[in-house]
């Protein structure tokens, strides 16, 4: 975990994916957002809730709880590569659920946009 | 997103400033409209108005059908302690990982030491000087934690009037029974005596200092979700 800033180095800032995609983005690092923007049914986190990953696979904050932050990542870094923002969806009604689905029955869409 | 972008946002958030960063969805352009920004020639202003009152995030459609995503960006609750006791000190580092702004006020001295509480939350003052440098607000939750009136008393009256979202004092039921009485004579309504929580906490059986801060934080929090819900 890197040192956000000294001024405000508290619990919350250094759980914070905003203030950490900020840092991480200054200290050189190729950074992607993610988000969620729409839930349907029962969603384990919020719409509004931010994953925050870089160039090498490192991620802090959640999407879901867990069930599908891998997959992010792995888009993410596509995002990264390319440069260009792109629209993920997971749930039961999607294929991909047997493979990274949302354990509680719900649906997510996340969008995953690169920092810089 | 723009890095100019994100470090805009980040520093109303740090300033306690609401904002709303818009995305278009199919082109990826963003922009961040501001709480007090003339909206009236905004494509979104009532939306917009809107999320800023419910603080919820969400996709609007635009006047030509576009999906709108609005990141809605409000000033973190507050949590402000009265007592930099035992309690205090488990409450302070659960609470800033929850998301509280905290603050610790205690004038005695000897409780209120940097070895105790990080500088960043501590005010050692008393709490009549620090509240009028820093006033209490309906986004902020007040714990009088010392059970001594001297202390307690006036920012528990302090904290009623300024409407705060939540108010506990600890104590027992003896000590709470006296402490309403003092407030009763100094003019507090028994309508608005009745919001303060007293024992405080949620009722889980909390013994020892850190499970009562538990208790603390999640009548705390119930008290800013579950009104939220009903807003």
């Amino acid at each position: 975990m890197p040192h956000v800033n000294s001024g405000q180095d508290n619990e919350a800032v250094r759980l914070d994916p905003l203030k950490i995609a900020e840092a991480w983005s200054r200290a050189g690092r190729k950074v992607a957002l993610a988000t969620v923007v729409e839930t349907w049914g029962s969603a384990p986190r919020p719409v509004g809730s931010h994953l925050v990953i870089d160039e090498e696979g490192d991620f802090e904050g959640s999407v879901s709880g867990g069930c599908v932050e891998g997959a992010v990542v792995s888009e993410a870094l596509d995002v990264i590569a390319s440069g260009k923002p792109a629209m993920l969806e997971f749930g039961v009604a999607d294929e991909t659920a047997w493979r990274v689905g949302l354990s509680c029955g719900g649906r997510i869409r996340v969008y995953v946009e690169p920092v810089a | 997103m723009d890095l100019s972008l994100l470090e805009t946002l980040n520093a109303d958030r740090d300033a306690r400033r609401a904002a709303i960063l818009v995305t278009d969805l199919e082109t990826g352009a963003q922009r961040l409209v501001r709480q007090g920004d003339d909206l009236a020639d905004d494509p979104l202003g009532e939306d917009l108005k809107k999320r800023f009152r419910s603080a919820k995030s969400g996709i609007v459609e635009d006047a030509a059908g576009k999906a709108q995503f609005l990141t809605v960006s409000v000033p973190p609750p507050r949590l402000v302690v009265i007592g930099a006791v035992h309690i205090s000190q488990a409450l302070v580092p659960m609470a800033e990982v929850a998301g509280f702004d905290v603050t610790v006020i205690d004038p005695r001295t000897a409780f209120a030491t940097p070895e105790r509480f990080p500088e960043r939350v501590l005010k050692p003052d008393w709490p009549q000087d620090v509240l009028k440098a820093a006033p209490l607000d309906g986004y902020t939750a007040l714990a009088a934690l010392t059970h001594d009136p001297k202390i307690d008393d006036y920012p528990i009256q302090a904290a009623l009037e300024a409407g705060c979202f939540y108010v506990g004092a600890l104590g027992s039921r003896k000590t709470h029974g006296k402490r309403l009485d003092r407030l009763k004579e100094a003019g507090v309504a028994d309508t608005v005596l009745s919001r303060i929580q007293a024992p405080i906490g949620l009722d889980i059986g909390a013994a020892s200092p850190a499970e009562i801060a538990v208790a603390v934080l999640g009548a705390v929090i119930a008290a800013l979700r579950k009104e939220a819900e009903t807003r």
